[in-house]
């Protein structure tokens, strides 16, 4: 039993993350956490530096949980690479950050997110950041 | 006093809203091209070349030498930030300023550069209102050889004394002076290299040449080497200087302006010598030297003031003999001679107006870019973020634009595409891109001067030494060519060169060892040819 999540040093991606440790420790089941980049940009700060990997392992190790990091400098759109590693993982859940996007925003840039809650062979839980009413 | 009232008279044509205006959109682009690496103030003004047609010609030189000194400015901030210098000329800023910007002091790197390119820009361009008007009158009493033989002396300086190789050097300025005699001859009316094909026997236009170097053969790169591992923004606030940092720097600045002018001032151009020079003499003179290779204050101060202070000189020989030492300058050049402008010494004589306005919104351009770039940095390097498919997308639909709103026709379109292929295999194989732009530009004017003599001389090829000025600077290239050679063999038989010579020897770019022992990454832009060599190991 294998939970993916789509991690970005954001506090979408921190929510996301956080969601996702409950979800594997209540299911007892391995995390995959996906961070990537395509590398088109010479600066790109969604992708994780050595040490915010440590600080990620760390927090990961003191849930208790069985993790793995998949990290790519240079990977395809963000959305593809969640979905082929879910596939490949044979994933029971993905979870997602969600941010708020403008219908103009979206139109130019397409939304990863909604790409992958179209094309999730399961079930996608998608968290906001500050997860308060 | 004659000077000081045209100058005069330039700024009050150079402070019209207009024309301010102008200015400020000028210095805005030049950063932003300055700051993203590969992008130089070379390709933005050749892009906005046709742009200009409907333009007034004060106007739009005024918004290129604002594009030329940004560039500048913004090349610092990307060494210092990225250590990509996007210029072979700020190499050596990336060297201390990336050091700095690491140990968290990259407000106060930033800062000592922008403050630094200021002194240094308006120094430097105090003294070509100085030097301009005396090289004026020693021009005008030139002859043909003596111009030819200056031309002979830019050409050969641009390619064997700068660069990492003469072969690739004069490899590439074969290349550009090729291009340069395509169409028809301007004695005899015969046409050249044109294979049949009628649209060439006006001659390749100069916007279609480059922008097909400068911004469809970056594109090019950029599409073959698109993804690279992406780099994390270096935090920075807003830029600034302690007592000590202010201390520290202003002896640099004035050093560096001080190598940095007379070295651009020479028709032989290239920043790469006075920075590399600058950096030299301050870390012997630097009071802490330990510093040095970790993050010397010093070390950025001297050699980006060494590089604004030589943007000025470079101005000189273009102003005041037609003479383009740089790629910028080259454009701006074919920019004058598009709107029916004759450049060299008869300029300041017949176009007052238009030099003074421009030598005024120089000074005003350096004031607009400290007053920008101090407190925009952090908001500069926020460009570096954009991906880069937008952005070329954006440079390749402006560059088929701007060449076929040339003249209209379809063989353009070809032209630059083929060009354009050119200006990839070039990059490809490491040839460096100035000696091509400058032959290209430099060469029909030299051809021009050569015909001139022949016609003098009857035909005699002792009229290219007919003068005194033609035999001295004659000897003086022997010289220049014979120095690298000569220090290589004292350095040998001394066992190893002096850090000096050896940067003298490679012409001032920094040899493969140097940029080892300074663990200097191999940049994107300037030191093409040794990453081509390292990716062709590789395969192999």
């Amino acid at each position: 039993m294998t939970i993916v999540v789509g991690y970005l040093p954001s506090p979408q991606g921190e929510a996301a993350l956080d969601q996702a440790i409950i979800e594997a420790q209540r299911a007892q089941a391995r995390l995959v956490v996906v961070n990537s980049s395509k590398g088109d940009a010479l600066v790109d700060d969604r992708l994780i530096d050595a040490r915010e990997f440590h600080l990620l392992e760390e927090q990961l190790t003191s849930a208790g949980l069985d993790f793995w990091i998949e990290r790519s400098a240079q990977g395809r759109d963000a959305a593809d690479e969640i979905l082929r590693v879910a596939q490949a993982q044979r994933a029971q859940l993905i979870v997602i950050g969600l941010r708020k996007r403008s219908t103009v925003g979206k139109f130019i840039m397409g939304s990863t997110a909604q790409r992958i809650l179209m094309q999730s062979g399961c079930p996608v839980l998608s968290v906001k950041a500050g997860n308060a009413w | 006093m004659e000077t000081l009232n045209l100058l005069m008279e330039g700024f009050a044509s150079a402070l019209t809203p207009i024309n301010l205006l102008f200015a400020l959109v000028g210095v805005i682009l030049g950063t932003a091209v300055g700051v993203l690496p590969g992008i130089g103030p070379a390709m933005a003004v050749a892009l906005l070349l046709p742009v200009t047609y409907g333009m007034e010609t004060s106007s739009s030189l005024i918004m290129f030498a604002g594009i030329y000194y940004g560039g500048m400015y913004g090349g610092s901030t990307t060494s210092i930030l990225l250590n990509t210098p996007g210029e072979s000329s700020t190499v050596i800023t990336a060297i201390e300023g990336h050091k700095m910007a690491k140990a968290g002091r990259a407000s106060q790197a930033l800062a000592t550069a922008a403050i630094g390119s200021f002194v240094a820009g308006t120094i430097g361009t105090a003294l070509l209102v100085t030097v301009a008007p005396f090289v004026v009158k020693f021009a005008v009493s030139l002859g043909a050889p003596s111009y030819f033989a200056i031309m002979v002396l830019a050409l050969v300086t641009v390619t064997a004394v700068l660069g990492s190789s003469k072969i690739r050097g004069f490899a590439a300025l074969g290349l550009g002076l090729a291009i340069g005699l395509v169409g028809m001859d301007p004695v005899s009316g015969q046409s050249r290299l044109t294979f049949g094909f009628a649209p060439l026997i006006d001659g390749m236009d100069i916007v279609v040449v480059a922008v097909a170097i400068f911004a469809i053969g970056e594109a090019l790169w950029i599409a073959a080497h698109l993804r690279r591992n992406p780099a994390r923004t270096i935090p920075v606030g807003r830029p600034w200087m302690g007592k000590e940092d202010w201390k520290r720097s202003w002896k640099p600045w004035l050093r560096g302006t001080a190598f940095g002018f007379p070295f651009g001032a020479l028709p032989a151009g290239g920043a790469e010598v006075p920075t590399f020079l600058s950096y030299v003499t301050e870390k012997k003179l630097s009071k802490h030297p330990e510093e040095f290779g970790h993050g010397a204050i010093e070390g950025v101060a001297g050699p980006e003031a060494a590089n604004n202070a030589s943007a000025a000189g470079t101005l000189t020989p273009m102003l005041a003999l037609g003479l383009p030492t740089n790629a910028t300058a080259a454009v701006m050049l074919a920019f004058l001679t598009m709107k029916g402008i004759q450049p060299g010494p008869l300029l300041f004589e017949n176009e007052p107006a238009l030099v003074w306005a421009l030598i005024a919104s120089l000074f005003i351009g350096n004031t607009l870019l400290l007053l920008l770039n101090l407190p925009l940095a952090p908001l500069w390097a926020k460009l570096l973020k954009i991906p880069r498919p937008f952005l070329y997308a954006g440079i390749l639909f402006f560059a088929t634009l701007g060449a076929f709103s040339v003249n209209m026709q379809t063989a353009d379109l070809w032209l630059l595409l083929l060009l354009g292929l050119l200006g990839f295999a070039l990059r490809r194989f490491g040839l460096p891109i100035l000696p091509l732009v400058l032959g290209v530009i430099i060469g029909p004017m030299a051809e021009q001067q050569l015909r001139k003599s022949f016609q003098l001389s009857a035909g005699e090829i002792s009229g290219l030494w007919s003068e005194p000025v033609a035999v001295t600077i004659y000897i003086i290239i022997a010289i220049l060519l014979l120095i690298p050679t000569v220090l290589k063999m004292i350095g040998k038989a001394r066992g190893g060169a002096s850090e000096l010579t050896a940067g003298l020897a490679a012409g001032g770019a920094i040899s493969e060892d140097e940029l080892e022992k300074t663990e200097l990454r191999l940049p994107t832009g300037a030191r093409r040819s040794a990453d081509d060599e390292q990716d062709g190991k590789d395969k192999s």
